[in-house]
């Protein structure tokens, strides 16, 4: 027997958790340890402050000190420009916790090359800083900017080669940026960037619609799996990069059979006996159909079992959720006393989808409540483009559900009469319930009606019921039976309706 | 007569070929130019990587004019002697040979 691994080549290689929000999920762990990573992004998108993260991280959260090579930004824009995220670089450098290697260019320094020569110099002094911080995180940033302090581009590329391999020998795992023209274009500006690293990671920062969306992509993950596709992310004000995993998640999705009500009896029966609880459910219909009322029952009824409620109000301002709920009979300020319910209201321009996502994620975790609401998601969708919004949905979707939270989202349809939104089809199949409230007109009356359209994993009632408002709120009637057509917007009475109806004329 | 002294400092990597050329470029070079006023230090990276920090070294080899000032910078094996002196900043004897000769 020996102690030797057993064809050690076959296993994927070990991870270093880099301590960036999100990202050790997509990483399935982290960067390939012992290994090199490049990322790669235009200006502005996130680079700098993604590898300073990197060493930062390593030394907060894992105790490993870190190298930062700068071959662009002087060490003292450096330190000034990520103070803000609360990084002390002084003070880890006076700890010999982080050292820099600074190789910016003296601007006022001119260099005159005469004859063959090599990058030892730098080379010499990687070493040196590892070795004396005993450093297990290596950044190099850029390579890009190495290539336009000197004139000859083969031995640039040649010397990075040689320093990415002997930052494996050093045992550090290394993170190089690189500086890229296009969004979608080469992965570096020289062409050679993504072959000197093991792994590229590509930040992306594309104007869409107005609106700035930032995305990181793994592009090549030697030898190990991690999620592919692009996937967005945020500069946090206080802790800098933030990615937001979005296919991840649903694969860890629990999915339970306990139900919860919708504090409406006759709304829970209709569903065959409640919500479930790690569920999502869309409430759509036209302005005064009842979605805040269905909201207000659903609070309510949350909290007479002792369940806490997160309501997120888009549309309408604090007093006037507050106050339609007191019209119903329910008191959101007492409930809010109580701490078992919290009403945040916030214009929904204020600020774009993916802070709101973060908001409401953190919110969230905060107050750890049992129901949260969206009113209404529609709303929201107006601040960014479709797709993502549409990914807004599903990322909200999959952290609610692996909370074991029931959501409960409103959308509000253009129309007053039938119809669908584009919400509606952008987000039916992603949630798990769909109940639509729609105004009848029936016999020169508005009517109001509800149907349970979608109820994912259980038998539901399939009728459309009369829906009546009181000052006690929701109550579901008889079905409308005899009319047809009512989803469209063009009901259709039945023969006997029409006859019953003739009746009622002729008596009077 | 200029008899401003030369202080010049040359980075290099270990012992290697390029070392050794840069070295002997240089020792030629002085002795031909600079007779009797310059001074060379010379400082391996591998052994002195601080030294390379402080100074901010990034290739090698790297002469250093430390004196006169202004501090200039040649990197390369300094074959290309006409590079180096320009880098340095210094005329070559024959071309003050030359221009004495033609006033």
């Amino acid at each position: 027997m020996t102690d030797e691994p057993v064809n050690a080549r076959a296993l994927p290689p070990a991870k270093v958790l880099t301590g960036i929000p999100g990202l050790d999920n997509l990483t399935y762990g982290g960067l390939p340890a012992n290994r090199s990573t490049l990322i790669s992004g235009s200006s502005g998108s996130g680079k700098t402050i993604f590898a300073a993260q990197f060493l930062a991280r390593g030394i907060t959260e894992f105790d490993e000190p870190g190298v930062f090579v700068t071959f662009e930004e002087s060490p003292e824009d450096i330190r000034r420009n990520v103070a803000s995220f609360g990084w002390d670089l002084a003070a880890w450098e006076g700890n010999g916790k982080w050292a820099f290697v600074d190789a910016s260019p003296n601007p006022e320094e001119e260099i005159v090359e005469a004859g063959e020569y090599d990058l030892g110099g730098v080379m010499a002094r990687i070493k040196g800083a590892v070795d004396r911080t005993g450093a297990r995180r290596l950044v190099i940033d850029s390579l890009s900017a190495v290539f336009s302090q000197f004139q000859d581009a083969s031995v640039v590329r040649n010397e990075l080669f040689r320093i990415a391999r002997s930052a494996r020998e050093m045992g550090v795992t290394a993170v190089l940026t690189a500086e890229r023209t296009e969004e979608y274009g080469p992965v570096g500006r020289y062409g050679v960037e993504e072959f000197i690293a093991d792994n590229v990671v590509v930040l992306r920062n594309v104007l869409e619609e107005e609106q700035r969306r930032r995305t990181l992509e793994l592009l090549k993950f030697r030898g190990t799996d991690h999620q592919k596709g692009e996937h967005p992310f945020v500069i946090e004000a206080d802790r800098g990069v933030v990615v937001i995993p979005l296919t991840g998640i649903p694969l860890e999705q629990r999915s339970s059979n306990v139900r919860v009500s919708s504090g409406n009896p006759e709304l829970d029966a209709m569903c065959g006996g409640g919500f479930f609880r790690d569920s999502v459910i869309l409430v759509s219909g036209a302005t005064g159909t009842g979605k805040t009322l269905t909201v207000t029952h659903f609070l309510a009824g949350g909290a007479q079992q002792g369940d806490r409620g997160l309501l997120f109000g888009y549309e309408e301002s604090r007093e006037q959720l507050v106050r339609n709920a007191t019209g119903w009979g329910v008191d959101f300020e007492r409930m809010e006393n109580d701490g078992v319910l919290r009403v945040h209201c916030e214009y929904p321009e204020a600020r774009g989808l993916q802070d709101h996502l973060l908001r409401i994620k953190r919110m969230i975790e905060q107050f750890a409540p049992q129901r949260v609401v969206i009113d209404s998601l529609s709303a929201l969708e107006r601040v960014g483009p479709p797709k993502a919004f549409r990914q807004m949905v599903i990322d909200l979707s999959s952290f609610i559900k692996q909370k074991s939270i029931t959501g409960l989202f409103t959308n509000t349809t253009p129309t007053l009469v039938g119809g669908t939104s584009v919400t509606e089809a952008h987000i039916s199949s992603l949630t798990d319930s769909i109940i639509l409230l729609r105004y009848v007109e029936m016999f020169g009356e508005m009517q109001r009606g509800l149907m349970v359209l979608k109820m994912r994993g259980s038998q539901h009632d399939k009728e459309i019921r009369e829906v009546t408002i009181d000052s006690t709120g929701m109550h579901l009637g008889e079905p409308f039976r005899t009319v047809s057509g009512i989803l469209s917007g063009n009901p259709v009475h039945s023969r006997e309706e029409l006859a019953r109806l003739e009746g009622l004329f002729s008596q009077e | 007569m200029d008899v401003e002294r030369y202080l010049l400092k040359l980075y290099v990597t270990g012992q290697s070929p390029r070392a050794e050329r840069a070295i002997a470029n240089l020792r030629r070079l002085c002795k031909e130019e600079l007779e009797g006023r310059y001074e060379i230090e010379i400082i391996d990276v591998l052994e002195h990587p601080q030294l390379a920090e402080d100074d901010r070294i990034l290739a090698t080899p790297t002469l250093i004019k430390q004196l006169p000032p202004p501090l200039r910078r040649v990197i390369g094996d300094l074959s290309n002697r006409d590079k180096v002196l320009l880098g340095l900043d210094v005329r070559p004897r024959n071309e003050l040979a030359q221009g004495e000769e033609k006033q």
